[in-house]
């Protein structure tokens, strides 16, 4: 992934929706053959389904489609495939250990410029949550800060949980700056929504581009010259110039429906693309929602009025967002918990979301929202080998990912976690003898 | 300081048998002084007032149902009548005037019992004044019960009993060495904590291992003295505890003796810390101890044996696979999550097979939530352990998995006798699902506490709505 400055007209540079160039050239040409393939995006399902991968690409998804010389086959026969589901939100690959270790760095409680911080420097591929979370048919993560000492929470990526190098696993970087504007933020930002909201506004107008003045005050003058000619703009400053080129989203946490109904006023004013994350009262604006054109990411789990930001929070949020034209994605209880977003997708469609609505929650869904669309989120020819096998309803809460392919490679079916129970499954005089 | 006694209790017998002896002796005209009166403790100054709800007779025919015990009938019936199961049969002719539930496509089991639930005490909303369940500042507070944090208008109980749960125990949090008394109470609605109470349960009493309290108290945040801030700090702060609490007993087993002996005696002072920590040495009261990893609980199996006490569970247990032997050899429970681990360092080995391995290994196993959302689809969580059991070679069936949400969590209550089974006598503590509940897509459609429907799908008259929630957004919503 990287930066390109461009084009400086009053407003700043431009990001580059890059895909990563990352698929390995030595990948292998794999035909996974005899499963019902689920190809997402509307597209229904591929019965005994012959998935071509090659160069880390999807070739071909074909009904009884024969193999080509040299690949190799993975007999899927009376399984379930998929895409590789997408987690919309987490801290993947920043740290493993939240509580009493110095291992994490989702937490960045000094940094000065809380916009423009940037992920990659924290990614660590040998994460071991990483690998815990890829074997349970979860490839795909956006991952961003926790926290820092304000309601601004840097920018975020979409990673590839395959990838071997921080740059390799970096699907998308930037992808979008992240604010909290909920009742905790407001609480330690100012105190009231008044402040914390006034404080976002004043930033933004600051930051939104200049149009072109024909007359030029004597006040513009000086600010462009102040400002604007001398110095080096801040990593912050280029993030929300890229938002306002439309390069980059603003992911905006807040549940309280009054406080969704600011974000869609935002929107509304400013022009450019929100992602509205959290969202325990969704519900209730959810035809405002889908008429904004801003998706939705939400916790199926969330039914309790943990706050009073959340009171009228129901695990039917995604059945409903859904239902009302919303595009919703999937947030799992936790970083750790990152896989079990599948398990959250099977009980919104236990409340009443269309599986295929859940299964697209957890796929095209996310890419479309994170702007990787045109290489992850269905079964079909050109896009990233990201493809799961299952041995059955990918859903359910006993169903496991037989085989886990990441752009075209096959992912071991082997974690930390697995070695311990491999180690323990009779239980040794001499553990550390045990390999 | 005041006698009460408690009706038929052992203080009851106590005091009578006290008092007789003293007549007697003054009788005779051997006593020199009149006695004072015998003081005994109340073991159960907040009895319970639960009262079961209105329930009717009710067959539940063809359905596949699991007993709690490892059994499973499919097409079968369950008879309740009175409160109480009164059968479990492959057929049963409905008695007249009988309810009759269809069951066809449905599940039915035992209510789900949670044995690690913080609701009432960490109620939503979250808000600070709702933080009810550590008494933090002293590394030792079992002078604290749990009931009197509970608030019986948490709206996460309604959610828990759309999740099947008809009984939990109510723990203190882990900050502390003692963390204080659990309750055990019944999962229906109530004014007072003491409506819900699980009439003659045992008392629990929480206590923890490892990093929480060394990180609560090390570096003298909470107290002056800033310990423990160690392991062997903590296990220090247990020993003198049980060491303190034999001496405390020793001195009111001599003011017994002393007083039957006929002498007028002042009792010990009392110290209602160590009334809590005494009624474990007499076995009145069971220990579950917050312990993740395999060494803690490996120091904490010879430290109940020590002190001769009797530790009821361990809980979180995320490393009880490690040493899953020993927990059989000690008949010590262990209650787990399915896949929560790696939060802090001693979680950090939690692995995915470790309920699956405890059952193997012949201990007790059970599943567990800590959590107000995870309450809500225990089922899911022993399904996914089910799950992982069987690919890594465990051989267990959905029945007798079924054995880690009721019967063994009711085990280590000591509520067993009544609960946790569906066996014709016991309480009618029952679920009806809408498919098999190892799936994610059931739903439990009927839960019934004592016979009475606590939670309908079908009937809003029958899903809770607390009094906070009253007036609010999202009042009376599908949750």
């Amino acid at each position: 992934m990287k930066m390109i400055k461009t084009l400086r007209t009053g407003a700043a540079i431009v990001l580059m929706a890059s895909t990563a160039l990352t698929a390995a050239v030595s990948a292998e040409d794999i035909a996974v053959t005899g499963a019902t393939a689920f190809t997402m995006g509307g597209k229904g399902k591929v019965e005994n389904a012959t998935l071509l991968m090659s160069d880390g690409k999807i070739v071909s998804v074909k009904s009884g489609g024969s193999v080509p010389k040299g690949y190799r086959t993975v007999d899927a026969s009376g399984k379930w495939v998929t895409a590789g589901f997408m987690v919309a939100g987490s801290t993947l690959g920043m740290g493993e250990v939240n509580l009493s270790a110095d291992n994490n760095d989702a937490r960045a409680s000094k940094a000065k410029d809380t916009i423009g911080l940037d992920v990659r420097y924290s990614l660590n591929p040998a994460n071991n949550i990483i690998k815990n979370t890829r074997i349970e048919g979860v490839t795909r993560a956006v991952t961003q800060f926790m926290s820092t000492k304000d309601n601004w929470q840097g920018t975020g990526a979409v990673i590839q949980l395959g990838g071997d190098t921080a740059d390799k696993m970096i699907v998308r970087n930037k992808a979008f700056i992240s604010i909290n504007m909920d009742e905790g933020a407001a609480r330690s930002n100012g105190g009231s929504r008044s402040v914390l909201w006034a404080e976002l506004i004043k930033k933004l107008d600051g930051a939104k581009p200049k149009p072109k003045s024909k007359s030029k005050s004597s006040d513009d003058k000086k600010s462009d010259k102040a400002s604007d000619k001398k110095k080096t703009k801040s990593a912050g400053d280029k993030m929300l110039a890229a938002l306002f080129a439309g390069d980059t989203s603003l992911m905006v946490n807040a549940h309280r429906a009054s406080d969704i109904r600011q974000v869609i006023d935002l929107k509304n004013t400013y022009g450019f693309k929100v992602i509205l994350t959290g969202a325990r009262e969704g519900w209730i604006v959810a035809d405002a929602l889908a008429a904004a054109d801003i998706p939705v990411l939400v916790n199926p789990l969330d039914n309790l009025p943990s706050r009073f930001d959340m009171l009228a929070s129901t695990s039917a949020n995604a059945a409903r967002l859904n239902a009302a034209g919303v595009t919703v994605a999937f947030l799992p209880p936790d970083t750790l918990n990152a896989r079990l977003v599948v398990q959250s997708a099977g009980n919104a469609v236990a409340m009443g979301m269309p599986w295929e609505a859940a299964v697209d929650a957890l796929t095209v869904n996310a890419a479309k929202i994170f702007g990787v669309s045109k290489s992850y989120g269905t079964l079909a020819s050109g896009m990233d080998g990201d493809v799961v096998v299952w041995n059955g309803d990918p859903l359910e809460v006993m169903t496991n990912a037989d085989n886990v392919f990441i752009q075209g490679e096959e992912i071991p079916l082997v974690s930390r976690q697995t070695k311990l129970r491999d180690r323990y499954k009779e239980i040794p005089r001499a553990p550390a003898f045990k390999k | 300081m005041k006698t009460f006694n408690l009706p038929g209790g052992a203080g009851a017998r106590s005091v009578l048998l006290a008092v007789g002896l003293s007549a007697l002796l003054v009788a005779c005209g051997e006593a020199e002084t009149p006695q004072g009166e015998f003081v005994d403790i109340n073991r159960d100054p907040f009895p319970s007032s639960y009262t079961p709800l209105p329930s009717e007779t009710v067959v539940i025919v063809n359905a596949t149902i699991l007993d709690g015990k490892g059994g499973r009938i499919d097409g079968g019936s369950v008879l309740i009548e009175g409160g109480k199961i009164k059968a479990v049969a492959d057929i049963i002719t409905p008695p007249d005037g009988a309810r009759v539930i269809d069951g066809t496509g449905r599940w039915v089991t035992p209510g789900i019992i949670d044995v690690h639930s913080h609701l009432g005490v960490y109620a939503s909303p979250a808000t600070q004044s709702h933080s009810d369940g550590n008494e933090v500042g002293d590394p030792v507070t079992a002078g604290v019960w749990a009931e009197h944090s509970l608030w019986p208008q948490d709206p996460g109980f309604g959610r828990a009993a759309a999740g099947g749960i008809t009984a939990m125990q109510v723990l203190p949090g882990s900050a502390n060495l003692v963390g204080g008394r659990s309750v055990t109470i019944k999962n229906v609605p109530g004014r007072v904590a003491q409506d819900m109470k699980f009439p003659d349960a045992p008392y629990g009493m929480k206590m923890a291992c490892g990093e929480n309290p060394k990180r609560v108290y090390g570096g003298g945040k909470n107290n002056v003295l800033g310990r423990p801030a160690t392991r062997m700090g903590n296990v220090h702060g247990y020993r003198q505890a049980w060491a303190d609490a034999q001496d405390y007993q020793r001195r009111w087993d001599k003011y017994e003796r002393d007083y039957k002996a006929g002498k007028d005696v002042l009792p010990p002072a009392r110290d209602l810390r160590m009334d809590t920590l005494a009624g474990v040495l007499k076995g009145d009261i069971k220990v579950h101890m917050h312990c993740y990893r395999a060494d803690d609980i490996g120091t904490m199996l010879d430290v109940m044996k020590e002190f001769n006490y009797k530790i009821a569970s361990f809980q979180h247990a995320v490393e009880s696979y490690k040493v899953a032997d020993k927990l059989a050899e000690n008949g010590v429970c262990s209650a787990m999550w399915a896949d929560w681990y790696g939060f802090k360092m001693e979680a950090y080995d939690g692995i995915r097979e470790n309920i699956p391995f405890v059952h193997k290994a012949g201990a007790c196993a059970i599943v567990h939530s800590d959590s107000a959302s995870g309450i809500q689809r225990l089922n899911q969580e022993a399904a996914k352990a089910l799950s992982d059991g069987i690919r890594a070679g465990v051989d267990i069936s959905k029945a007798e998995a079924w054995q880690w949400l009721s019967m063994n969590p009711a085990k280590s209550l000591g509520i067993d006798s009544v609960t946790g089974t569906l066996e014709a006598g016991k309480n009618a503590d029952v679920v009806v699902w809408s498919a098999d509940p190892f799936s994610v897509y059931a739903k439990a459609d009927m839960t019934f506490v004592d016979g009475a429907v606590v939670y309908d799908r079908a009937d809003k008259s029958k899903q809770r709505v607390a009094d906070f929630e009253l007036g609010q957004p999202g009042e009376g919503d599908v949750k």
